[in-house]
């Protein structure tokens, strides 16, 4: 095709494609209208949670005048407390052990070819595709049957609880690190690498003064999304937790099934303050130092969510 | 730099010779198993071996206090997957899942579209606040629609003002359905957008030069070339949607029981562990089978 025929006939449809997404159309206006109804179903909930947290009511969902009871109420409750310590030391403690043992896996998986490496590869992959309530499950058994032997072998009195927890939050939490520093990974020039070892670096060296800088933003990523899926899993850790610990999630879980309370609402929206805190920490970690998991693709690597159905 | 000046321990490397590949070769498969090493360690231990128990316990039998025990084994567990009532919950839960995907899929589709004509400033902005919602705690966001849905509440007010009586859909399979797709919308967004957008939009131009109508367009040029992003997002909403536990707990009744929610009375209340384990079994195939399809239709990341 010509030059000038092109020009001519892009011009042509480039005019109505054009018209189709800036001028005024029925089409167009359906989508905006869309999008802003798509805006207000995500937020309002959300807003009017916040709001009726506020209110004096006892009814959750009536304005009965402001007040800042209810979260007096959860600053007083003693079992919220300590759901929420037991949530905070899960979620660092399995944070930082999982950060670790992904970021190896994730080097050992984009820059060695060895034995089991392609094993190793499903075997990370699984605990992200596979349906909460199935890892709940293996969780429940697994601790039981566990426990079982070892009371029974060395006569100890082990039970379901802060371990538990901790330990079936690293085996997803591995998989989520190691993808998002994976991805971090393929994307970084690896000549780097070897020049460094060409210029008699030392192994360790050349990662620790040339690879960890560049794959930094992906491990940061990494561990903010460690944290908020530890933070807010709820199936996997009712499964896991025994009577000697449980999370806040799944305490709050716990007060819902028994029925609303005002006080719900006032943890709630500390909780989702809490999570909204470090979505935006995570997307302005990523932002400032181009992570790898910024844009959708990297959120859906990390988000598949499946932490949370 | 001349060949003769390379200092000797290099230059052994340059000719990489059989016996030099294949050291270099053992070092690094050394080195890498070293690295997988821990996570590979603990993945088997704390993840293998209980997927293996559950496994083990899908053809367990019940001994006469209701224990699973493994004096019998045999395929009784599934067997029982045919019962009415189980059948009756795994329809329900595709019925349910197949809605939600739908439903995220209309939705999402133009929503996705809409993107992709914003400015490229406009649009990180947007992607942004699809992503809040994405990301942050999905126990309380079901829970905001607890609030609105409840008796008294706003939604049940609004239509009572507007004069179709109070609403109440709480505890309703509606219910249930709403908080899906309020869960995962973002799921079908995000996949859509990135195929969405990958799309060369003079394709549309030459479309329209070819007097192809919107809706042409859209039919034949737009929805084909977003394919891979349509069965992602779908499988990506519909697989979750399925196994979805907090969501029907907290807005469905005692009528709507779901595929989640069965598993977890099998364990916790009924004390069917066999029945338990084969329909969590059964779950992590269609989830399994899931994720071929998606990686066939050229989704790379999960």
């Amino acid at each position: 095709m010509s030059a000038t025929a092109r020009r001519v006939l892009t011009s042509e449809g480039a005019q109505r494609v054009r018209r189709f997404s800036r001028g005024w159309s029925p089409t167009r206006a359906a989508l905006g209208a869309n999008a802003w109804l798509v805006y207000a179903f995500f937020y309002a909930p959300i807003a009017l949670l916040v709001v009726f947290s506020f209110s004096a009511d006892r009814n959750v969902g009536r304005w009965g005048g402001f007040t800042l009871g209810w979260y007096d109420d959860f600053i007083a409750n003693t079992s919220i407390q300590n759901a929420i310590w037991v949530s905070v030391r899960v979620a660092l403690l399995s944070t930082v052990i999982s950060v670790v043992l992904g970021t190896l896996a994730a080097l050992a998986i984009e820059r060695f070819r060895f034995r089991g490496r392609q094993t190793f590869d499903a075997l990370l992959y699984l605990p992200i595709i596979i349906p909460d309530v199935t890892m709940a499950v293996m969780m429940l058994l697994f601790f039981s049957e566990f426990f079982d032997l070892l009371n029974m072998l060395f006569g100890t009195d082990l039970r379901k609880g802060f371990a538990s927890i901790t330990v079936s939050h690293i085996a997803f939490n591995i998989s989520f690190v190691s993808v998002v520093v994976r991805a971090r990974l393929a994307g970084m020039d690896r000549r780097l690498e070897e020049a460094a070892l060409d210029l008699y670096a030392s192994r360790w060296k050349a990662f620790r003064y040339v690879t960890l800088p560049q794959i930094a933003p992906g491990v940061a990523g990494g561990a903010l999304l460690a944290l908020t899926l530890s933070l807010d899993d709820v199936v996997v850790t009712q499964f896991a937790a025994g009577p000697g610990a449980t999370t806040l999630p799944v305490y709050v879980f716990g007060l819902i099934r028994r029925g609303v309370t005002p006080l719900i609402n006032s943890v709630s929206v500390v909780m989702l303050i809490a999570s909204i805190g470090l979505v935006i920490l995570s997307l302005l970690v990523q932002r400032s130092r181009g992570g790898a998991a910024a844009g959708p693709q990297g959120a859906v690597a990390g988000g598949r969510g499946r932490r949370s159905s | 730099m001349t060949l003769a000046e390379v200092p000797p321990d290099r230059s052994a490397a340059a000719e990489a010779t059989p016996e030099f590949e294949r050291a270099a070769a053992k070092a690094d498969s050394r080195r890498g198993f070293l690295l997988a090493g821990p996570a590979y360690l603990y993945l088997l231990i704390f993840f293998a071996i209980p997927l293996g128990i559950v496994f083990a316990y899908s053809f367990a039998s019940r001994n006469r206090f209701g224990e699973a025990v493994f004096t019998e084994t045999g395929l009784d567990a599934y067997r029982r997957l045919a019962a009415p009532i189980v059948r009756d919950i795994l329809f329900r839960s595709l019925w349910l899942a197949l809605l939600t995907t739908v439903i995220c899929l209309v939705v999402g589709y133009p929503f996705s579209y809409y993107l992709t004509t914003r400015s490229s400033k406009v649009r990180n902005i947007l992607l942004v606040f699809v992503m809040i919602p994405f990301w942050s705690n999905f126990l309380v966001r079901n829970y905001a629609w607890r609030v609105i849905l409840g008796k008294d509440g706003v939604i049940s007010r609004i239509t009572d003002f507007l004069g179709f009586g109070e609403l109440e859909i709480l505890f309703t399979p509606s219910a249930v359905v709403l908080g899906l797709v309020y869960g995962f919308l973002p799921f079908m967004i995000l996949p859509l957008y990135a195929s969405i957008e990958r799309i060369e939009m003079s394709l549309l131009e030459a479309g329209r030069d070819l007097y192809a109508s919107g809706w042409q367009n859209f039919r034949r040029i737009l929805f084909p070339l977003s394919k891979p992003g349509v069965i992602a997002g779908s499988i990506l909403v519909f697989v979750p949607s399925l196994g979805a536990y907090v969501t029907p707990e907290i807005l469905g009744g005692a009528k709507t029981t779901l595929l989640g929610s069965y598993i977890v009375t099998q364990f916790l209340t009924a004390r069917n562990w066999p029945v338990g384990a084969s329909l969590s079994f059964v779950l992590m195939a269609v989830m399994l089978v899931a994720t071929i399809v998606y990686f066939r239709s050229g989704g790379r990341n999960l």
